[in-house]
């Protein structure tokens, strides 16, 4: 791509998010799209702040998800309670590994990686520093896609206490834990949201 | 980077504006949410986290960290949370977490112990952790004195804290075979069962504690019996044999079983921790109360073959106590060596008759003493004596009976142990006289006897060869001689013998002479003068002659 090609903002535009409409930027606040209604900004309003409060609550919500036990497995009266760390350790044990290794990807690894993308993200483009810009890009273009991907657990308990229930044989049921990982990945994907790529390509000085 | 060209700014359309209807400062309501419902779960767990006590057990079997679970009355009180070996190894300590309403188990008396399937002959218990595995059982006592480290009991309490019942305490002899847990039973039925046992402290008997539950401790009275159940007994009556037992559990593993004599009783409730005798068998249980137990001691001048300890001593037939030490002494005056008999006797066994001795005793103003009672009836012949029980045996029993013209004895009331005169005993003074039978017979001469017969004998044979050679034969012949001379005599005298015909005709001859002679006589009487002048011619015949007249002269 050239590096010398002006921004939007430079000519005074402003693009609507919803409908694609292209309106000059009067620099009035609280401006609205004329066609579809939708809000229209030159960059996500709020953008640092919102990702950043989205994040700490995700990160709060990280540590009762993994402290908290997700899942409670009865078989035969001989009741299991498991975090979601107990319960790779437990598949490693018993002699899954590949399982456990996608278990610990999609709860631990990629929360996390998720965390830290983020907070690099917000970083960087808050310092404006012109450092890789274009891998930022790809990365919070990762980060946007797989954000759904770390349900899995959530998906597995809610599919294991749907399908086995035979009362005293086999029970499965959710713990608190998985409430909280839920709402951590719910909020990782909020935060991934509000946050505004351009801003990755804001910098004091032009375009590298 | 859509579009190349710059577009003008009038051909573009123009933002409308509208007030906002959130701030977006307020998204930092989010985080402080968060954090709300984090501080808010580390309060909870704060407050629900209880006190962490640490439990060593000799082997951490069925203990699991982190999941195994401490239960009171099947609710969940807390959880292992490791389980390490101790320094020594002898050992593993549990450290558990128990919830913050379990706090008062974290006090000195709680008792924990591992409830694991047990099976044993009292029956199965914890059978339900099978399939949900051990736990921990907890029993809290009363104490307000907080621990943080307790020794886990090995098996399970056989009473928990505040369970419905009674405690009572139970002294014998030995155990036997009782230990903790084995039944106690009431009319067959289980109520109880054996707590804990220990040696008393002089090491004379054993202390049982046995837990009655409720509501049956009520049954427990004051006059109730305990006796031990462990035993079959088999009894042979009129009715045939009897077989009793309590059940087959408690042949092999033991019980204690308890009721109330016959008869009239006291039926109060016993109180919590009441101690009892635990009798060794139904019978001696239901027999009445014995009393203060008196020792005896008696002096045989005899063989006491047969004699054993808990032999029976009786009293006019009725059990009276039991021989405790059978002891060899020597008598230097004499050179020999005197049985000496300890018994103990229960003088209350006597009932009535102990107490209008007693009665009597008081009204004499003597003390009521077993020694002074038994003074006057030693001097009115009381004697023991080993008697024969079983002639099959041989066994021995001391009979305390009143002996007819027993030899005056010298007797000391103040003596201890209290020394009671015997006699010999009437198996050995049937032996006596049988003995000096036996000696009497010894003395006949039975071998000069025996050798007189002999030469009497030999002389009989001699003379009765002689009879048989020479005096059977003539014998013989004389009585063929004797035969012939009374067939003779037979042929002589029958009826038709030429003898008998001439006796007949000479009879006839001699009745016509006398007939003829008497005719004569009456001519003679009427005519005298024919003497004379001869026979007259004959005159007219006679009228009528009686023919009686005739039939007198026929005697010669």
């Amino acid at each position: 791509m050239s590096a010398d090609l002006p921004r939007a903002d430079e000519l005074g535009l402003i693009g609507c998010h919803v409908c694609g409409l292209v309106c000059r930027d009067t620099g009035a606040e609280h401006a609205h799209c004329p066609r579809c209604h939708s809000s229209l900004h030159r960059r996500k309003t709020a953008s640092y702040s919102r990702t950043w409060a989205l994040l700490i609550a995700a990160f709060i919500f990280y540590i009762p998800a993994n402290v908290l036990p997700i899942m409670r497995t009865a078989s035969v009266g001989d009741i299991d309670d498991n975090t979601i760390l107990s319960g790779v350790i437990e598949l490693w044990v018993k002699g899954s590994p590949d399982l456990a290794v996608i278990v610990f990807t999609a709860s631990i690894m990629v929360p996390v990686l998720k965390f830290l993308a983020l907070v690099t993200l917000l970083w960087s483009s808050h310092r404006a520093s012109p450092w890789a810009r274009r891998q930022r890009s790809k990365l919070y273009r990762l980060v946007e896609l797989i954000g759904y991907w770390s349900m899995l657990d959530v998906f597995v308990v809610a599919l294991l206490t749907a399908l086995v229930q035979f009362g005293v044989l086999s029970l499965v049921e959710p713990l608190p834990g998985v409430v909280f990982f839920g709402l951590t990945v719910v909020l990782t994907m909020f935060a991934s949201m509000s946050f505004d790529p351009r801003l990755i390509w804001d910098g004091r000085e032009s375009d590298d | 980077m859509t579009d190349q060209q710059t577009p003008s700014g009038g051909a573009l359309p123009e933002p409308i504006v509208r007030k906002p209807r959130v701030n977006a400062s307020f998204v930092w309501l989010i985080p402080v949410l968060a954090a709300l419902v984090g501080l808010s779960l580390v309060i909870n767990a704060w407050i629900k986290a209880g006190p962490t006590i640490t439990i060593s057990f000799q082997s951490a079997e069925g203990l699991d960290p982190g999941k195994t679970p401490v239960k009171y009355k099947n609710v969940v009180i807390g959880r292992v949370t490791s389980v390490t070996l101790s320094k020594d190894r002898s050992h593993v300590t549990a450290k558990v977490s128990l919830e913050k309403s379990a706090e008062g188990f974290a006090t000195a008396d709680t008792r924990f112990w591992v409830v694991r399937p047990r099976i044993g002959l009292g029956g199965v218990s914890g059978i339900d952790t099978l399939l949900s595995g051990a736990f921990i059982g907890a029993d809290v006592g009363e104490s307000k004195e907080t621990r943080d480290e307790f020794t886990g009991l090995e098996e399970p309490p056989a009473v928990t804290h505040g369970a419905p019942g009674k405690t009572f305490k139970l002294h014998t002899d030995d155990l036997g075979s009782l230990d903790i847990g084995s039944p106690v039973y009431y009319r067959r039925i289980q109520v109880g069962r054996v707590v804990t046992y220990q040696l008393d402290k002089d090491g004379k008997g054993v202390s049982l504690q046995i837990f009655i539950d409720g509501p049956n401790d009520e049954f427990v009275t004051k006059s109730t019996r305990f006796w031990n159940a462990s035993g079959v007994d088999v009894s042979i009556g009129a009715d045939g044999v009897k077989l009793d037992t309590q059940s087959l559990a408690t042949v092999l593993a033991g019980g204690v079983a308890f009721g109330s004599p016959m008869g009239p009783h006291d039926e109060t409730p016993a109180d919590q921790g009441a101690e009892y005798r635990l009798f060794g068998d139904q019978a001696t249980a239901m027999a009445p109360p014995d009393g203060e137990p008196k020792y005896i001691r008696m002096r045989f001048d005899q063989s006491l073959r047969g004699l054993k300890v808990d032999a029976p001593v009786e009293f006019l037939g009725i059990p009276f106590g039991r021989v405790v030490s059978i002891n060899l002494d020597f008598d230097e005056k004499t050179q020999t060596f005197p049985v000496v008999v300890g018994a103990v006797v229960y003088p209350q066994r006597l009932g009535r008759a102990h107490d209008k001795l007693v009665a009597l005793a008081r009204e004499r103003g003597d003390d009521a003493q077993l020694s002074q009672m038994m003074g006057k009836l030693i001097e009115h012949g009381l004697r023991a004596q080993a008697r024969s029980g079983n002639l099959l045996t041989g066994q021995l029993y001391i009979a305390l009976d009143f002996v007819p013209k027993a030899p005056k004895v010298a007797y000391d009331p103040a003596q201890k142990p209290l020394e009671i005169p015997t006699v010999p005993g009437s198996f050995d003074r049937l032996q006596e006289q049988l003995a000096e039978i036996v000696d009497k017979i010894q003395k006949i001469p039975f071998d000069s006897i025996g050798k007189n017969v002999d030469a009497t004998l030999a002389e009989l044979n001699r003379t009765l060869k002689q009879v048989n050679g020479d005096v059977l034969p003539e014998f013989k012949n004389t009585l063929q001689g004797a035969q012939q001379t009374l067939g003779n005599a037979n042929n002589a005298l029958s009826a038709d013998s030429p003898l008998q015909q001439n006796l007949g005709g000479t009879m006839q001859e001699l009745q016509r002479t006398a007939r003829s002679l008497r005719v004569l006589t009456d001519y003679l009487g009427s005519h005298p003068d024919a003497l004379l002048r001869g026979r007259r011619a004959d005159a007219p015949p006679p009228r009528a002659e009686p023919p009686a007249a005739t039939q007198e002269g026929s005697k010669p």
